[in-house]
């Protein structure tokens, strides 16, 4: 469990100085940039305590806005993304989420997909709507949202597939 | 009384997230008001100290580019220098006013976003106060918007509340610079009057309505143009001289008569 808390503290502050320093100035294509700092949320323990989960998640995205000086867009689509996701779980993974014995490891590539995706397009989405802030962007809200989804999950699953630990 | 505490706790994860969501959602709009954000900004120790020991290690990347553009300032100085032999005659030369310049260091700079800010490595120890403009040797940077004690925050002119006087230079016709969020390199001058004669890659300069930036600063060229709907004022696209997203060194400028003029201004009214 120690091992455990330790692992989430180190994870947290090593995204946060990854994002601000190294993937917000990716700018590829001009205006697409990865954010995997969701990663946090993504690998937070599912069994944790789903206050504290929700605090921490407001605390990272409003690391991120400070750095970024972009109010409270970060933490707003963090939060959302923190409350939704025990209802994104059990749509995922089905039955074994309530029995609360997920490996994200040992999970089939079709339920991992689907959760990280919906994760990484709801949180976009709050994202680029609030930094908009505007409903005539609409499109170029989408646009974002698409490809830097894309991005992320690609990011998200690459780290995934170097730091995961071998059960098997 | 039970049954209301009971609902609380049952329902304390929805409410925590209310209350955290109306935090965020406050702090957004905040941010979206021109000059009232503030809580939030990356000009404080944590943040600024981070950048700035991030950006001492980009700094070396880019010593040659740096180099070079102060040999074309130099250079540029020098033959306005050896074209006039009177001294005082210098500062008209440059600019009409009494203006003072602090050089900075940009170490952070964002440019792909719609509201974008810069971070400077100097704050109000070096003298930098709110609504001091940042220039480089070639173009316009953005306004001071938040300063603390040893780093100051800026207003990029590719912020979508970024409002600037510009107008030509050929002809003393004005508008209004803005950025509509696409090309980090295109600006915006609108309101220009019909009847301003406009070519394509004509100067647009700094206008002197402002009592931020000095007037007959370059900004940029026109790219293109075209009357608005009302068929009446012109909307041009500016491309800049600066290179918003390669900024490195700056110059602050602090208009020395600003609070005579302002209160000769407020007199008036």
């Amino acid at each position: 469990m120690n091992s455990k808390i330790i692992s989430n503290i180190v994870r947290f502050i090593v995204l946060i100085f990854l994002q601000v320093l190294l993937l917000n100035n990716i700018n590829f294509a001009g205006y697409i940039n990865p954010y995997l700092y969701v990663l946090f949320i993504l690998l937070f323990p599912f069994t944790g305590n789903q206050s504290l989960f929700l605090f921490l998640a407001f605390f990272m995205g409003l690391s991120i806005d400070i750095f970024e000086d972009s109010g409270g867009i970060n933490a707003a689509a963090c939060l959302v993304a923190a409350f939704i996701r025990p209802y994104l779980l059990r749509f995922s993974f089905g039955i074994s989420y309530d029995h609360q014995n997920i490996n994200l490891a040992a999970t089939p590539f079709g339920a991992k997909l689907s959760y990280v995706f919906l994760m990484v397009i709801i949180h976009h989405f709050v994202l680029f709507s609030l930094e908009m802030f505007s409903p005539t962007h609409i499109i170029l809200i989408l646009k974002k949202t698409l490809f830097s989804s894309i991005f992320t999950v690609i990011l998200v699953f690459l780290s995934l597939t170097l730091f995961s630990k071998k059960y098997r | 009384m039970q049954q209301i505490f009971n609902f609380l706790i049952r329902n304390k994860n929805s409410i925590l997230f209310l209350i955290l969501l109306a935090v965020s959602f406050f702090l957004t709009i905040q941010n979206h008001s021109f000059h009232k954000s503030k809580f939030i900004s990356s000009a404080n120790s944590v943040t600024g100290g981070v950048y700035a020991w991030a950006n001492n290690i980009d700094t070396y990347l880019h010593l040659d580019e740096y180099n070079q553009r102060l040999l074309e300032e130099n250079n540029k100085l020098r033959n306005i220098i050896s074209n006039i032999h009177d001294s005082i005659s210098v500062e008209k030369q440059l600019f009409e006013g009494d203006y003072l310049f602090r050089t900075a260091r940009v170490i952070n700079n964002n440019f792909a976003k719609t509201d974008n800010y810069l971070t400077l490595n100097r704050g109000k120890n070096s003298g930098i106060q709110q609504e001091y403009g940042v220039i480089t040797s070639q173009g316009i940077v953005g306004i001071v918007d938040r300063v603390n004690d040893g780093y100051s925050r800026v207003i990029s002119i590719l912020n979508s509340r970024s409002r600037l006087n510009a107008q030509l230079n050929k002809t003393n016709h004005f508008g209004s610079l803005i950025w509509n969020g696409k090309d980090p390199n295109v600006v915006q001058l609108i309101d220009v009057p019909r009847q301003a004669p406009l070519k394509k890659g004509d100067t647009i300069i700094t206008g002197g309505r402002s009592l931020i930036f000095p007037k007959g600063l370059p900004i940029g060229r026109i790219q293109d143009f075209s009357l608005d709907q009302t068929q009446s004022y012109y909307t041009i696209n500016v491309k800049l001289f600066n290179d918003m997203t390669n900024i490195g060194y700056v110059y602050v400028i602090e208009n020395v008569n600003k609070d005579e003029v302002k209160a000769l201004q407020e007199n008036e009214q």
